[in-house]
């Protein structure tokens, strides 16, 4: 087993062992919403992972001097910031990119998955990790649009990355070829491949849990009663009985 | 739990309705429309039936086998799937697309959700809303139709008359169901003689279809636009998928009601969205998605109506205890 806490730790962490969309389920809208092809779910992948990464930076950086009272307004103000520059930026250099993908630039901000490695791992660790903690974040989230959006293209427009895999059936002329499988594209068909994608995963996982060989631990730290690695520690309402009594202790002692 | 610890008190009624014979004899009900289609659209239509009955049933062997499952397939559920299925294709649309129609409605619709019982909508017409949103361009293509000499041309009875062709329309055609369409919906008369035997038969009973058709009839009549045209009014009835919708898909045991009262607001509900979708709606026809929106307000529909056991007084709402 790796070192916890190191930085490729960190990167395996966010790409394989929590990846954010298959085990945590996080940032589902902008996934369900924008990967109607693979190239938008790169976009989508790489914007966040941008915003990710520096706004860990900074909230990592800052962490000693923002009152705990305050956390969340002044993460959503450093996140804000990012998803600004980065959506100025998308907008001026990747124009088609920018009509694509629409609001779910600007939706970055409230996008859970930056929220919640703010909350759950950059306010409590140092610079340098939390950085690697979101560039292993997004490149987990980047790599996860990748594949649901190569899924979705593949079938509904027989294309990858744009590029045409097989010639397209064409009713009116009788050309014989691909015939889209629509629906793919639509948002049902965002539903069906992520719902799929995650069975594919669970399944992959309990094999692998069944051999000893846990690919995941995530869920583990439940039952250890280790909330601090967890995205949902803010919200979550099953800690175990130790960890709330130590976390009403400590806010008492603040 | 065991059937043998499942057991209510005495005196106990033997039936010998299983799941099995109920299919049997809804296939049986079937058979009119599907020779019509078959006569009315030529060999095509009776290789698409073969393919997607075939397709649902190897499709429902398969998952159970692989998942190491108990057979399911003798219980004849995936034969009716597949036979409704078939009914709802244009006889144009490509051997193929049967095919994975056939496999979307039971993997997806049927298996993901547990099986037959466990079906959140009717698995025929959840294949049939994906290949319609997949495929519009075949699965709304009318226009092959190797009947008859003197056809009608390309369109629909349904979708002459939503361009204002109410006039060209055969009313007796219709009836008898010499028209285009899909292979199972023309012939009013093979299928309501279908459901004439399943009623007889006990296997469904009027209020689902009854109270739909009604409902739809005083909606057409109402905000038709043609007043009390008998015309329009009878040909809005035989046209579409109304009678095959009504009689074998909106009864569908799983996905309807099964309290009396429900039964009857799931039929209201039903023949007002069809109304909605056929007059206001873009397209000519709506039956099978007001079908499938109202199989969804099913488990809400019979929270409404659970009927009060006997001999026990009606629970009042919210009653405060004092707390001693």
């Amino acid at each position: 087993m790796m070192k916890e806490d190191t930085i490729s730790e960190r990167l395996y962490n966010g790409i394989i062992k929590e990846n954010p969309v298959f085990i945590q389920l996080l940032g589902i809208c902008p996934t369900l919403a924008v990967t109607t092809s693979a190239f938008n779910g790169l976009g989508m992948g790489l914007s966040a992972t941008v915003v990710l990464a520096l706004s860990n930076l900074l909230i990592s950086a800052l962490r000693k001097v923002i009152p705990d009272r305050v956390r969340m307004p002044a993460f959503i103000v450093v996140v804000a910031s990012f998803v600004t520059i980065v959506q100025f930026l998308v907008q001026g250099f990747l124009p088609e990119l920018y009509k694509s993908l629409g609001i779910f630039i600007p939706l970055i901000v409230v996008n859970c998955i930056i929220l919640g490695r703010a909350e759950s791992y950059a306010s409590k660790h140092s610079v340098v990790l939390s950085f690697f903690d979101g560039i292993g974040m997004g490149l987990g989230f980047t790599l996860s649009l990748i594949f649901i959006g190569g899924v979705r293209e593949i079938l509904g427009s027989g294309a990858f990355f744009g590029f045409q895999l097989l010639p397209l059936a064409d009713k009116a002329s009788g050309t014989m070829g691909y015939t889209p499988i629509s629906i793919f594209i639509l948002a049902p068909g965002a539903f069906f491949v992520l719902a799929l994608l995650v069975v594919i995963m669970n399944v992959v996982r309990a094999k692998q849990e069944a051999k000893g060989k846990p690919l995941s631990a995530a869920g583990n730290g439940c039952l250890s009663g280790e909330c601090s690695g967890c995205a949902l520690s803010a919200t979550c309402s099953g800690k175990t009985q130790a960890v709330a009594v130590e976390a009403t202790k400590g806010g008492e002692s603040a | 739990m065991s059937d043998l610890l499942n057991v209510t008190s005495s005196p106990h009624v033997r039936a010998k309705d299983d799941t099995q014979r109920i299919m049997l004899y809804v296939i049986i009900a079937l058979l009119p429309a599907t020779c019509f289609g078959i006569y009315n659209f030529g060999w095509k239509a009776a290789l698409l039936i073969v393919l997607t009955v075939a397709s649902c049933v190897g499709s429902e062997w398969a998952w159970n086998k692989l998942l190491h499952k108990k057979d399911t397939v003798k219980d004849l559920s995936a034969v009716v799937t597949g036979l409704l299925l078939a009914l709802n294709f244009p006889s144009s649309i490509p051997w193929w697309m049967a095919i994975l129609g056939g496999v979307f409605a039971i993997i997806v619709v049927k298996m993901f959700f547990g099986g037959l019982g466990q079906n959140i909508m009717n698995p025929a017409l959840g294949a049939r809303a994906f290949l319609v949103i997949s495929f519009a361009g075949y699965m709304t293509d009318f226009s092959e139709y190797p009947g008859f000499v003197d056809t009608f041309g390309g369109a629909t009875p349904l979708a002459t008359i939503k361009a204002g062709g109410l006039a060209q329309v055969d009313i007796l055609r219709m009836i008898i169901g010499t028209t285009p369409g899909t292979i199972g919906e023309t012939s009013m008369i093979a299928l309501v003689v279908g459901a004439m035997f399943l009623i007889l038969m006990g296997v469904i009973d009027l209020r689902i279809p009854g109270t739909y058709i009604l409902t739809f009839a005083i909606f057409v009549l109402l905000f038709g636009g043609y007043g009390f045209n008998m015309d329009y009014l009878v040909s809005q009835l035989a046209g579409g998928g109304l009678m095959l919708g009504a009689f074998f898909m909106a009864t569908d045991y799983v996905t309807s009601p099964i309290t009396p009262t429900g039964k009857i607001i799931y039929g209201i509900i039903l023949g007002l969205l069809t109304g909605v979708f056929r007059i206001f709606g873009g397209s000519a026809e709506g039956v099978s998605y007001a079908i499938i929106f109202t199989n969804l307000l099913v488990p809400l529909i019979e929270k409404w109506t659970v009927p009060r056991a006997f001999g026990i007084a009606p629970v009042k709402k919210e009653v405060k205890t004092d707390e001693k």
